[in-house]
């Protein structure tokens, strides 16, 4: 028994604890912040302040929207699935959380024992698969929720959503091949890696420029796999109440609407990873600095341009209508994948051609 | 059809033009302008900390006014009754008795003075046809309530402060419509 114990790499396992806490409890502040900060500009695109009463400037405003869908009353119709019900919310914040294992969230730091500690929960080498993985269950999470309520509405939603994230996940998958021919490596960490070295402080080499077409692809699909407007029909107010979540009430709607921010705090975390050099910070060489500062500046760098993401988030809702569900189906099957596909093409046409 | 003002504007029903298809121009444009409105200075006045000044013609609360010595200026004539198209001011009137001399400016005083708020129309006409300049509408909005009855104000609720007592209440109460008035007069 005492071998077992001692053969575990402890050190290991407490810094990956220790990690996985950190990571967790930061995008969860991030997503709550998110939520504070999609109603500021919301308001500064429209000319109004904003919330602006809980605290200086309203900064306590997610922990009053928190602490108010905690004290309201939890309604679980006694028509619905009441396992299944209360599972839906559950599975649609866990799988928002799960991606954040495979990114890279800044380069590796020295702790004061000596030890190397990666800034990454998991390098696999198949990240962006996880990835996928895991954003492809994310629709189980509102498909269960939406059937467990027994309600034409919500049913309606969970259809939307499941087609919606079906027919956008081929698009995406086809849009990151044609990245993946120019990594030629599967795991986030060395894509990062790649991204840091090239001309102009690094900043020629970051995907972006490479894939400008894949990127917008990406862009668009990401926005659908978030439910985010113009693709927001799972939860279409004005036709569906409230779409998927129309029976939930309390804290576990307040995870569905928490579990959409996580996402898109996420997916603008893998989108900084795959087109914008992830931690690297252009016109600054790291290797120059000492390694702690280097991996903190890294970091800082990551999340100010998952910041730009999601304002983009935010600014593209509070500025584009909703689409009509054809509308919106016929973008992604006949617009997305072919032009992924084409993209795909001349993206190995490109690579064989000056490769030769 | 003729139309009535030079501001029609036939609908344009053609089909889109690839360019329009492509959605994207468009899209950046709406978002131009949403961004635009980032620098765009708003409107929004910060309400209970800072209010709207009112128009001068704004009939808010009644004020039952007293005169500079603190005397109530109302005689229960019932004018005011009489003028009030809704009925909403009931009174009873009393004998000032000797020794009441500092507390109603003439013998007779209204001993209760009502006004229903659920039923006044904020008109004015029992401030037109007031002789003794005793009621006056404030610049004040009638606050809500969960009941019926606490929209009946009693003298109490209308009277304005002592002069005497609280001269920076009074005035505040009296606003600035009851000096126009004056004025007017």
């Amino acid at each position: 028994m005492n071998g077992i114990l001692l053969n575990i790499d402890w050190p290991f396992l407490i810094e990956k604890l220790v990690l996985i806490a950190i990571v967790v409890s930061i995008s969860l502040v991030v997503a709550m912040y998110t939520t504070f900060a999609e109603r500021k500009v919301a308001g500064l695109l429209q000319d109004r302040p904003g919330p602006n009463r809980a605290g200086p400037f309203g900064i306590l405003q997610p922990l009053a929207d928190g602490m108010k869908l905690f004290f309201k009353e939890e309604i679980i119709p006694n028509f619905s699935s009441k396992a299944l019900f209360v599972l839906g919310p559950g599975l649609a914040m866990l799988t928002a959380i799960m991606t954040s294992a495979v990114i890279p969230w800044g380069d590796k730091i020295i702790l004061p024992g000596g030890r190397e500690m990666q800034l990454q929960i998991a390098d696999v080498n198949i990240g962006i698969l996880y990835v996928f993985a895991v954003v492809s269950l994310g629709v189980y999470g509102i498909m269960v929720g939406a059937w467990a309520s027994n309600n034409k509405y919500s049913l309606m939603g969970g259809l939307r959503a499941a087609s919606q994230i079906i027919s956008y996940e081929l698009a995406l998958g086809l849009s990151l091949i044609a990245l993946l021919m120019f990594t030629g490596t599967l795991s986030l960490k060395e894509m990062v890696v790649q991204q840091q070295q090239g001309g102009w402080g690094g900043l020629l080499s970051w995907n972006i420029l490479k894939q400008p077409l894949g990127f917008f692809i990406f862009l668009v699909c990401a926005f659908a796999e978030c439910n985010r407007t113009p693709f927001d029909l799972p939860e279409a107010e004005n036709e569906l109440i409230g779409g998927y979540h129309t029976e939930y009430s309390s804290m576990k709607l307040g995870f569905y609407l928490f579990s959409e921010y996580v996402n898109m705090f996420i997916s603008s975390a893998v989108m900084v990873t795959l087109f914008f050099g992830g931690y690297d910070i252009p016109f600054l060489n790291e290797a120059n600095l000492a390694v702690n500062t280097a991996a903190i500046l890294g970091v800082v760098a990551f999340f100010i341009k998952i910041a730009c993401f999601l304002f983009l988030f935010i600014w593209v809702r509070w500025t584009i209508p909703r689409f009509r569900y054809d509308q919106l189906m016929h973008l992604g099957w006949r617009i997305m994948i072919p032009l992924a596909l084409f993209n795909m093409m001349a993206t190995g046409a490109a690579i064989l051609f000056f490769n030769k | 059809m003729q139309s009535l003002t030079n501001r029609f504007q036939p609908v344009d029903r053609s089909p889109m033009t690839i360019w329009e298809k492509m959605y994207i121009p468009a899209i950046a444009k709406g978002m131009g302008i949403t961004f635009s409105h980032i620098f765009k200075k708003n409107p929004t006045i910060q309400f209970p900390e800072k209010t709207r000044p009112f128009s001068p013609v704004f009939r808010g609360l009644h004020i039952l006014n007293r005169d500079e010595e603190g005397r109530e200026n109302c005689t229960a004539c019932g004018l005011c009754a009489v003028a009030c198209p809704a009925e909403a001011i009931t009174m009873e009137a009393a004998e000032r008795l000797p020794g009441e001399e500092h507390l109603y400016r003439e013998e007779k005083y209204a001993a209760k003075y009502e006004i229903n708020m659920l039923r006044c129309i904020f008109c004015g006409f029992c401030e037109d046809a007031c002789p003794k300049d005793a009621i006056y509408l404030s610049e004040s909005f009638m606050p809500s309530d969960y009941l019926r009855s606490q929209f009946i104000y009693k003298k109490e609720d209308l009277l304005i402060p002592d002069p005497k007592e609280d001269p920076e209440a009074y005035k505040k109460a009296l606003g600035n419509r009851a000096s126009q008035k004056k004025q007017k007069d």
